[in-house]
């Protein structure tokens, strides 16, 4: 018979609702699928998907709440007087959060309503090529059948399971931002993806957190390197402990209801433990295939890393069923090109576009206490693309206008930018620390989209006086040798 | 500093005359004494202000009452300022470029006459000359404007707190400062002429005036002020005849700031018999290599006519000169697409046309405005506005949709500006703005 739906779309984060609403757009009879399955601690949470309700949104109120922290200690340099002692009240920034986050569940619902997108708080998982079958939690099934079908439904954080204790005592990111209580003393145990740990330790230290971040090996594993340390060097100085070169062994409930880590200092050899309120896993996301029953239709994964495999159309492996968003293998796993791409395709599919998503030089910020923002190749990158002797790095210290009177500590504010000594000295990344770094780095990547190059960087005029107007300044090289400090007005 | 760099043997004169009310300051300039320095710091002492206030949404638990003490203040701008000062003096020095603190005047082909604080004159003669005098704050010349009132110049050292102030003027200067002012916790009132931010996309200054007003400031339009004594200031209606009158009473110091169009010292003016300036404002045309009618002598910044006031703007062009007396270069400096920041409690970031200068050069129908507002993220849990921040581009729909206007209105404004205006630079399409992912949360995106 006739498929119900010309678009089903499984997963109501990112990528799933930019790519339901665009095909409404066109008129089409559109349904979203959206399910999110309690997390071992039991946080659950409504319509949106990560990014609105456990990642980007609530991390970066949280981190604007540490921040703010920072702002009362400035302020008071700036002729503020507050009576000390200042606390910070997890609850009531919790519920600030979560309140947000709640009116954003319903935003979507009401826009997905209003584009006549069709709705089910289903589980959804393949049952023929063009069926699915939804579940309630209650266990209420309903089938959906659709010509094309977008599976868009992202990923959850990992557990290290091969841990005692890990699964039983530890949290992740999916529960921190839903806690009802302070974590307190906090200890976040991570492998690959350091920007969770790095940001969740961050603001954790400015509410006035004891934080412990354990790492194994290298910070923000492709990230640029220099500036990876230089963001954890900051977080050192800001008062964020570091176990380097360790990684954790167990983890036990003491009689107190602390739990007590036990890990392996690979420098020294030793084993050493420490009690905590609260412990953390950022080890990395996994890809929600599992319950999808993928194999029945047959869309391929990647058997490494069990992200679904697309082509430059977002197309799997069965013509009809697309993927978008943190499922597809290869993608970054950002909220804008998940957004971008859906849309994309949606325009692809229903309406009369051919364009594909370009992934190049996608801009992305690291909000951590110093905030890093990036465009383009890192160094290393750049290097081992062209050779050292083809790239020209253009660097600078800078101090924010700001730290000044707030006798603020600006080591590592610091601005890099990594170009082609030839073809006209093409810009080929971009990266910044220091404070609004997505702001800043937002309009360069859109120049870097249009080719920039450094000799029109540098006919740019600054504005006077920022943060990003450095970047126009930029001119002395690492090649050089010389001291980068900027100096003067 | 340019050109000692190319070992020429330079020397620097310079010399701060006075303000009215006797204030005056080391090297440096405007900008690091009186303009984007202070000014900035000031802001922020302001933004904090409402930083503290968001805090309390986050979590963050302290005392009600909080007060500002505007000599905290001043006092670590003016440590910064100094260190400023200084800083350049040891720049000079370590580039064996000769610094006098003193007033110069041409008194003949190639020779100045540079007379110090204590009256010493000396003679010097030099190859070129670099007028870079700037500006100063121009008085409305009205009884009492000299004995009461103060301008920029003094507002960023001013020894008490300024307490209950008028602020008469719409430029920039004055809806940044009334701005920083109110945002301290003062009683501010801005006396506007007739519209705000002369120069700039009046849809946006507009929205900006109203946001102002919204947040605690008054606002008396088509105003101006026409006698001020010691406590009160009478002013009467601009633009009727029929003499309507109004008193502002005011208790304790009232300090009635001055801001208007700037104008030079004119002393130095005087002297200048050799150089052409436009005798209505004063200022020095030049070429478009800064070259003034005589062709030894040179001009950069605020001096300039037709040219824009920014700190940047000068440096640029005078180091730029000095590459192209000096070291050989060509590269003149690029006017075009200049960005700029506004300072004002919601800030405003822009570069290119206005939408009005673009509807007149290039036609209604050939320009596409496109526009947005937005919802910081950081204000929706402390229930900021919602509706406040905005932002717009203009484009000229016959060359490829092209970009010729980018305007913002909101937190961060300048942060935000800078890499448009380089994308700008670079010729940016609509096209290519589609094609550019955004940085997820934050406002630029």
């Amino acid at each position: 018979g006739k498929n119900e739906y010309d678009l089903l779309v499984i997963g109501g984060g990112s990528g799933g609702l930019a790519c339901a609403k665009e095909a409404a757009q066109f008129g089409r009879k559109v349904a979203v699928l959206d399910y999110v399955e309690p997390s071992p601690q039991g946080t659950k949470w409504g319509l949106g998907g990560t990014c609105v309700n456990v990642g980007c949104i609530p991390k970066k109120l949280m981190h604007q709440a540490a921040l703010l922290g920072s702002a009362l200690k400035d302020a008071q340099h700036y002729g503020w007087n507050i009576a000390q002692p200042v606390h910070h009240s997890w609850s009531v920034m919790a519920e600030g959060v979560q309140n947000y986050v709640k009116s954003l569940n319903w935003g979507h619902r009401v826009q997905l309503q209003d584009k006549k997108v069709k709705y089910f708080n289903m589980k959804g998982s393949f049952s023929g090529p063009h069926t699915v079958r939804g579940l309630t939690k209650a266990g209420k099934e309903t089938i959906v059948t659709a010509e094309n079908i977008v599976i868009a439904t992202g990923g959850r954080p990992k557990y290290p399971t091969h841990i005692a204790g890990a699964l039983e005592y530890g949290i992740t990111s999916d529960d921190l931002f839903w806690l009802k209580e302070s974590p307190g003393k906090t200890s976040l145990l991570n492998g690959l993806f350091l920007y969770v740990s790095l940001e969740s330790a961050g603001f954790l230290t400015g509410i006035g957190l004891d934080t412990t971040v354990m790492m194994r090996s290298i910070p923000l594993r492709g990230f640029d390197q220099q500036m990876a340390s230089l963001v954890t060097e900051h977080m050192e100085s800001y008062g964020t402990k570091f176990l380097k070169r360790c990684f954790p062994i167990k983890v036990e409930k003491l009689e107190s209801n602390r739990l007590q880590v036990t890990w392996k200092n690979t420098d020294l050899g030793t084993e050493e433990t420490d009690s905590f309120d609260t412990v953390m896993w950022a080890v990395g996301r996994a890809p929600d295939t599992e319950t999808l029953n993928l194999e029945t239709v047959g869309v391929k994964t990647n058997s490494e890393t069990g992200k679904i495999i697309v082509d430059a159309s977002e197309a799997t492996s069965v013509p009809h069923i697309y993927a978008v968003g943190d499922i597809t293998e290869g993608r970054p796993e950002l909220t804008p090109t998940a957004i971008a791409a859906g849309k994309l395709l949606a325009q692809r599919l229903f309406g009369k576009s051919s364009e594909l998503m370009d992934y190049d030089n996608v801009p992305t910020t690291v909000f951590t206490p110093l905030e890093y923002g990036c465009v383009g190749l890192s160094e290393e990158v750049a290097v081992q693309c062209f050779g050292s002797d083809n790239i020209e790095v253009y660097h600078a210290y800078y101090k924010p206008l700001e730290f000044t009177v707030a006798e603020r500590d600006a080591t590592q504010c610091y601005i890099k930018m990594v170009c082609l000594r030839e073809r006209g000295q093409r810009i080929l990344g971009l990266h910044f620390i220091g404070p609004n770094a997505g702001e800043v780095i937002q309009g360069f990547a859109l120049g870097i989209k249009c080719g920039a190059t450094y000799p029109q960087l540098m006919k740019t005029i600054g504005i006077h006086p920022t943060c990003a107007e450095e970047i126009t300044k930029l001119h002395i090289t690492k090649r050089s040798g010389l001291d980068a400090t900027v100096t003067g007005c | 500093q340019e050109a000692a760099k190319y070992e020429k043997k330079v020397m620097v004169l310079d010399f701060v005359s006075p303000t009215p009310l006797g204030n005056s300051w080391g090297l440096g300039g405007t900008c690091v004494n009186v303009g984007c320095i202070p000014k900035k710091l000031m802001h922020q002492a302001a933004l904090l202000g409402q930083a503290l206030q968001d805090s309390r949404k986050f979590g963050w638990q302290f005392t009600e009452e909080v007060k500002h003490n505007w000599m905290t203040m001043t006092e670590s701008v003016q440590n910064y300022i100094g260190s400023l000062n200084w800083g350049y003096r040891v720049a000079l020095r370590e580039k064996s470029v000769t610094y006098e603190n003193a007033y110069g005047e041409f008194v003949g082909p190639h020779t100045v006459k540079a007379t110090n604080k204590r009256g010493g004159e000396k003679l010097y003669t030099a190859e070129k000359f670099l007028i870079a005098t700037g500006e100063r704050p121009r008085y409305l010349g009205i009884p009492g404007d000299k004995e009461y009132c103060i301008s920029s110049d003094d507002l960023f050292s001013l020894p008490y707190c300024p307490g209950k102030t008028l602020v008469v003027g719409a430029s920039y200067v004055a809806l940044e400062c009334a701005g920083f002012l109110a945002g301290l916790g003062l009683d501010v009132t801005v006396m506007v002429r007739s519209i705000l931010l002369r120069g700039f996309d009046q849809d946006i200054a507009n929205k900006i005036g109203e946001y102002m007003e919204e947040h605690g400031i008054n606002f008396i339009r088509e105003f101006v002020p026409i006698k001020v004594d010691g406590k009160i200031v009478n002013m009467s209606s601009f633009l009727y005849t029929s003499n309507t009158r109004l008193s502002l009473k005011a208790k304790g110091p009232n300090s009635c700031k001055i801001i208007h169009n700037s104008s030079l010292d004119s002393r130095t003016l005087e002297s200048f018999f050799l150089v052409n300036s436009n005798c209505r404002t004063g200022k020095i045309p030049v070429n478009d290599e800064e070259q003034t009618n005589v062709p030894y002598i040179y001009a950069v910044g605020d001096i300039l006519q037709d040219k824009l006031e920014l700190t940047p703007v000068a440096i640029q062009a005078g180091r730029l000169l000095v590459q192209r007396l000096y070291a050989g270069a060509t590269s003149k400096c690029d006017y075009v697409n200049v960005p700029t920041t506004v300072f004002t409690p919601l800030e405003y970031g822009a570069c290119g046309y206005s939408e009005e200068t673009a509807v007149e050069k290039f036609g209604e129908e050939n320009i596409e405005v496109y526009h947005s507002h937005f919802w910081p993220l950081e204000w929706t849990v402390p229930s900021r506005d919602n509706n406040k921040c905005y932002a717009k581009i203009i484009c000229n729909i016959p060359d490829n949709e092209r970009v010729i206007g980018f305007h913002v209105l909101g937190p961060n404004a300048g942060e935000i500006t800078q890499g448009f205006a380089a994308a700008i630079k670079c010729g940016m399409t609509k096209e290519q703005l589609d094609n550019t992912v955004g940085i997820h949360p934050v406002c630029a995106e």
